[in-house]
């Protein structure tokens, strides 16, 4: 239908942000790895605080536990009127032991009790206004800077997660490596998640549209990112 | 919700983006919103419409002899900037005009609790996709009040009470061109206090977000809205604008001085549309979804007040269902043996019949074959003593003749 004036549709939008600023965010972050990797120190990069669960309780000695835990951490953090409820849930364990074998169950159970709870939520009659969403929004997997190929336990991991949550993979610690290395050791992480059909985000499938596809592809080539993490600040020139 | 952290960033990190990001995927899916109105034929509704949107939807005026109110729904895509709209007009054509109005108000019921019920059935669904599902519940209801000036019809009274609790109900005072300035503000209130005094919930501009709270409450005092649709153009100084012309004057749409047309305009597109969106989901929707989940026998707690686990329920519903389907097979085939049983009965029955009908055919038979028989017995002694009697007879002929001849001879012999 064509509209001869002015209507004020467009004015909805800006309800509709109102709206969502005025309920808030709620982000759910998991991140697995070996320790050492440095994954807490790059979520307290990416959020700009001490979103880390190892920050949150300083002074502990870190010993590795026995079995994979879980350990969720969550701050309410505001940026420019937004709200974000972020929760941090680490994996301490995971690729620890001498025998790895089905370390991510735990990781798996937890992904999926939260969507169990959502579900729960969700059928009953009765239904809460805002339901308190607890799922896994995205885990981000820390990938060794090993410069060769993805690991057993790597493709293993992501091969299961890739299908209940998105899995963002990462090379971290990627200052120990050469350009050319980083380029190469990309290239082969490509290859294998290709061979073993690992979808991870932006998985292919969810394309809504050309634009979109266009958009995921360029940061599909770009995977899985290279990344530093630093939390302390230096003088820079 | 209890004790969550308040940390502080010490630099931009960004997810301030993430209102735009999530207002970015609706308008590229584009958005519903359908709006419901209930008035009697000729009120002005589909004029209205086109004025609000500044569009001329395709329709043609209905006639005045239905003989049931029905429901007319037409979709259409309205594009402005970026935003995409489904707008989806539903229309009760008919509305007053029968003898008997008594049933008048279950068409509209029922086509609310229609819609209700298909978004129910997709959001139960197990391969489901509310993601992209067409939402055609209602969000606004224009209840259309005749501008006679005294007060509200008994139809309008009773229809408005059966929609409250389903529907966001926005009353309008249509024609409103045909009231004059000072019987118009005893008529709002008549209407206002009629509505209070019935217990009629219409929709609540909402008053909780400083943004709008102010002209959302300003805005509430003029309810019900008195509006005048036109999409005819009138020259008013040196610009055209939207009114009714008359041969005393001009009633210009967009003049506040002139009707609340604007107000209106305001109201349901420019400041609430969301809202209106989000208070049928999260109140009507769910009102009719508790219900229903009710009625169909499903409880949050059991008769001890322990949760029930859904798990349980659907397992007792589906054993329960199981069971049925059980009973009613073995019904069946009950049935279908008891009718085999009597089939046979009556087969042998005729089987029976027939033997005996063959017995006494064949004794029958025998009886006449013998009969028969004896006869041909007869007849044939009866022949045979025939030809006795015939070879005694010829015999005794032959023999006369030859006497005869002989006598003859012998008479020749003797004249000789």
């Amino acid at each position: 239908c064509q509209l001869f004036g002015y209507v004020g549709i467009e004015a909805v939008l800006d309800q509709m942000k109102i709206k969502t600023m005025k309920t808030g965010f709620e982000f759910n972050i998991m991140v697995v790895g070996q320790s050492g990797l440095g994954k807490s120190t790059m979520v307290n990069t990416l959020f700009k605080s001490k979103v880390s669960r190892k920050a949150s309780q300083p002074g502990q000695e870190e010993r590795i536990p026995k079995t994979v835990q879980l350990q969720s951490v969550t701050h309410v953090i505001e940026e420019k009127g937004v709200k974000m409820k972020l929760t941090v849930t680490d994996t301490p364990g995971f690729g620890d032991q001498i025998n790895n074998e089905n370390c991510w169950d735990p990781i798996i159970k937890y992904i999926n009790e939260q969507y169990e709870r959502y579900l729960r939520e969700e059928i009953v009659i009765t239904r809460k206004r805002k339901i308190p969403d607890t799922r896994v929004h995205g885990c981000v997997y820390f990938v060794p800077p090993t410069g060769h190929w993805l690991r057993p336990l790597d493709l293993e991991f992501m091969r299961r997660l890739s299908r209940i949550v998105n899995v963002v993979p990462v090379i971290a610690k990627a200052d120990t490596l050469t350009l050319e290395e980083r380029a190469e050791f990309k290239q082969r992480i490509q290859e294998d998640l290709k061979t073993h059909a690992i979808s991870v985000y932006p998985q292919e499938d969810f394309d809504q549209d050309l634009d979109d596809r266009a958009l995921n592809d360029r940061i599909r080539e770009k995977i899985p990112f290279a990344v530093v993490g630093a939390d302390q600040e230096h003088q820079v020139n | 919700s209890d004790d969550l952290r308040n940390l502080s960033l010490s630099g931009h990190v960004g997810f301030d983006s993430l209102p735009d990001q999530l207002v970015n995927k609706s308008t590229s899916q584009g958005f519903c919103f359908n709006i419901l109105c209930v008035g009697e034929t000729g009120i002005g509704k589909s004029t209205l419409m086109d004025t609000l949107f500044n569009t001329k939807f395709e329709s043609e005026p209905a006639t005045h002899n239905e003989p049931g109110v029905r429901l007319k729904a037409r979709s259409y895509e309205l594009q402005e900037s970026n935003v995409r709209l489904k707008l989806t007009i539903v229309d009760t054509v008919g509305f007053g005009d029968q003898i008997n109005k008594d049933d008048s108000y279950k068409p509209i019921v029922e086509y609310i609790d229609a819609q209700f019920e298909a978004y129910l059935q997709e959001e139960l669904k197990i391969k489901r996709s509310l993601f992209n599902y067409h939402d055609t519940r209602i969000h606004a209801c224009l209840y259309f009040i005749a501008p006679t000036g005294h007060s509200l019809k008994s139809l309008d009274l009773v229809t408005m009470k059966k929609l409250d609790s389903k529907v966001n109900i926005i009353p309008i005072i249509a024609k409103a061109d045909t009231i004059a300035k000072n019987e118009l503000h005893k008529f709002k209130s008549k209407i206002m206090s009629e509505l209070v005094s019935n217990g009629v919930q219409i929709y609540q501009f909402p008053t909780d977000e400083e943004t709008v709270a102010e002209i959302n409450a300003t805005m509430s005092v003029h309810l019900p809205f008195a509006v005048v649709g036109s999409t005819e153009e009138v020259k008013i100084g040196n610009k055209m604008a939207k009114a009714r012309q008359y041969p005393w004057g001009v009633v210009q749409v967009e003049n506040e001085n002139h009707c609340d047309f604007v107000k209106l305009r305001e109201m349901l597109i420019r400041v609430n549309m969301e809202d209106l969106r989000e208070q049928t989901h999260t109140r009507h929707y769910e009102l009719y979804r508790r219900c229903k989940l009710e009625e169909m026998g499903f409880k949050d707690t059991d008769p001890d007040s322990k949760p029930f686990s859904l798990q349980e329920t659907y397992e007792a519903k589906r054993n329960e269902f199981l069971g049925e389907l059980q009973k009613k097979e073995d019904e069946m085939r009950q049935m279908f043996v008891m009718r085999v049983k009597e089939k046979e009965a009556e087969l042998k029955e005729a089987e029976k019949d027939l033997h005996e009908k063959f017995d006494h055919l064949k004794r029958t038979h025998q009886e006449e074959k013998k009969k028969v028989e004896d006869k041909k017995k007869e007849l044939e002694e009866e022949l045979n003593n025939f030809q006795k009697k015939k070879a005694a007879a010829q015999l005794l002929q032959s023999q006369a003749q030859q006497a005869g001849s002989q006598q003859t001879k012998k008479d020749k012999d003797k004249k000789k």
